[in-house]
């Protein structure tokens, strides 16, 4: 049931830099990955959808191991995630995430949330984060903000100082879990904004989000989950016009007409 | 004759004593109940269980038991020659560590757990997150209590007097013992004790109201 084949047109060939191979993971009863078969392309973006409980933060906060899985593989760059330690931080350094509630470092400026990780992590030299950190921040359209901290700003510049932060680690692949699903409706698209045109750039991303606008204009691929397992993967396109899943045209039915 | 007056150098001698025992035992209990709460909250279940066992052993021990051991136990067995000074201060400083180490523990729960997963997500070593993002947030929480621990180590350093310790308390004793009223000694004692508290109070008052604006 979970794999219907992915029919990438128009795709140069890349090599796989994200691979899930049968990840099983349990939250005591409940079984939220399904033996989940899940690769990611250099410089491709994927979008996970599905219904909430359907396991696709989970899935998400696997990759970098926020979460741990019981059973199954997964592989960064062709290395399998090791376990917590220094391996393990050194790995995560070249995932980058950006998280639902945003969680910037409320005790620090915006400025130094994005230089904390070059100069901690990285040990770049604190002039050249700086120079660094504020480029980032004009990227993102939030450079004048440099100073304050993360509680004076709001939701939509919040989340973009927190893309900034991520991408400041120059990282091989960025994870989205639900980036706009806490800010109020007119926040969302300056943060779909600042995705997009990370896409367009040719970052590698995993995305999970309600955003069916984004996924049809900048995904590469839609992953689409419904109880811990991957029910359907197609281009969008085809998968918004021509769902192949009963449960994914459940799903598009309610989320699409309202 | 007053008795403040007539042994002041006794009582200046006692009251130092009470502070440098306090400052010093201060400092042990605040960097290992830092340590140790760091231990509590790892990942690594060796350090876990030491911590949990540091804390348990040391907290539901009496103090004068934990006086008793240091000052008779420790020098026969590991440290001969060590002054009853060092030994009490050893002895203050570790039993207090372990409350210091609950009241951080307390405060690293409060930091939300995005913070944390922020952190690691950059790629931050577990000290690294507890000591750049969790403990500074934490800080302020821990005040109040930690003020408090330290005021009951001041008072608990009294203790020390019995264990050939030169300090506040026991100057009431020597004095006593030479026939003085009692009344006007424990006033002047209860001075001294006020002196160094209140300060202790001040000082985190004043580190309370710093910390409230960084953020």
């Amino acid at each position: 049931m979970s794999g219907v084949s992915v029919t990438k047109d128009a795709q140069p060939v890349a090599d796989d830099l994200v691979v899930l191979s049968n990840v099983n993971k349990h939250f005591g009863a409940l079984h939220v990955l399904q033996d989940i078969d899940l690769t990611i392309a250099r410089g491709e973006v994927v979008v996970v959808i599905g219904p909430s409980g359907s396991g696709k933060s989970t899935l998400c906060r696997t990759i970098n191991r926020l979460e741990t899985v019981d059973s199954g593989a997964i592989s960064i760059d062709g290395k399998p995630l090791p376990q917590e330690g220094r391996e393990l931080a050194r790995l995560r350094a070249d995932v980058g995430m950006v998280f639902q509630s945003f969680n910037l470092f409320a005790h620090k400026t915006v400025l130094q949330n994005v230089m904390l990780g070059q100069v901690k992590v990285r040990k770049t030299e604190k002039k050249a984060a700086e120079t660094k950190a504020r480029a980032l921040l004009d990227r993102v359209g939030v450079g004048s903000q440099a100073d304050k901290y993360p509680a004076q700003l709001s939701g939509g510049q919040q989340q973009r100082v927190a893309i900034a932060r991520a991408l400041a680690m120059d990282p091989k692949v960025m994870l989205f879990d639900e980036p706009t699903s806490a800010l109020d409706p007119e926040m969302i698209n300056e943060v779909l904004e600042v995705m997009q045109q990370l896409a367009r750039d040719g970052m590698t991303m995993v995305v999970v989000t309600h955003e069916m606008g984004f996924a049809r204009s900048a995904a590469n691929r839609v992953v689409f989950m419904a109880d811990g397992k991957i029910v359907e993967e197609a281009v969008p396109d085809q998968f918004f016009s021509n769902p192949r899943s009963d449960r994914a045209k459940d799903f598009l039915s309610k989320i699409l007409h309202h | 004759m007053n008795v403040l007056l007539d042994n002041f150098s006794d009582f200046r001698a006692g009251f130092i004593g009470t502070l440098s025992i306090t400052a010093i035992s201060t400092v042990i209990a605040l960097v290992l109940g830092v340590i140790i709460a760091g231990f509590r909250v790892s990942p690594v279940p060796p350090l876990r269980f030491f911590g949990t066992a540091w804390v348990t052993l040391l907290r539901n021990t009496p103090l004068t038991l934990l006086f008793l051991v240091a000052t008779f136990v420790v020098p026969l067995v590991f440290f001969p020659g060590m002054s009853a000074y060092v030994l009490a201060s050893l002895a203050l400083g570790l039993y207090t560590s372990s409350f210091v180490c609950e009241a951080i523990r307390s405060g690293i729960s409060t930091v939300p757990l995005g913070q944390a997963e922020a952190a690691r997500s950059l790629g931050m070593s577990f000290s690294q997150t507890l000591r750049l993002i969790v403990l500074p947030q934490a800080t302020r929480t821990v005040i109040p209590p930690l003020s408090s621990i330290i005021i009951a180590l001041t008072k608990n350093s009294a203790i020390a007097g019995a264990f050939s310790v030169t300090e506040l308390f026991g100057w009431q004793k020597a004095l006593s013992d030479q026939g003085y009223a009692i009344v006007p000694i424990f006033l002047w004692v209860a001075l001294g004790y006020l002196v160094i508290t209140f300060a202790i109070s001040g000082v985190f008052r004043l580190l309370e109201r710093r910390l409230e604006v960084a953020r």
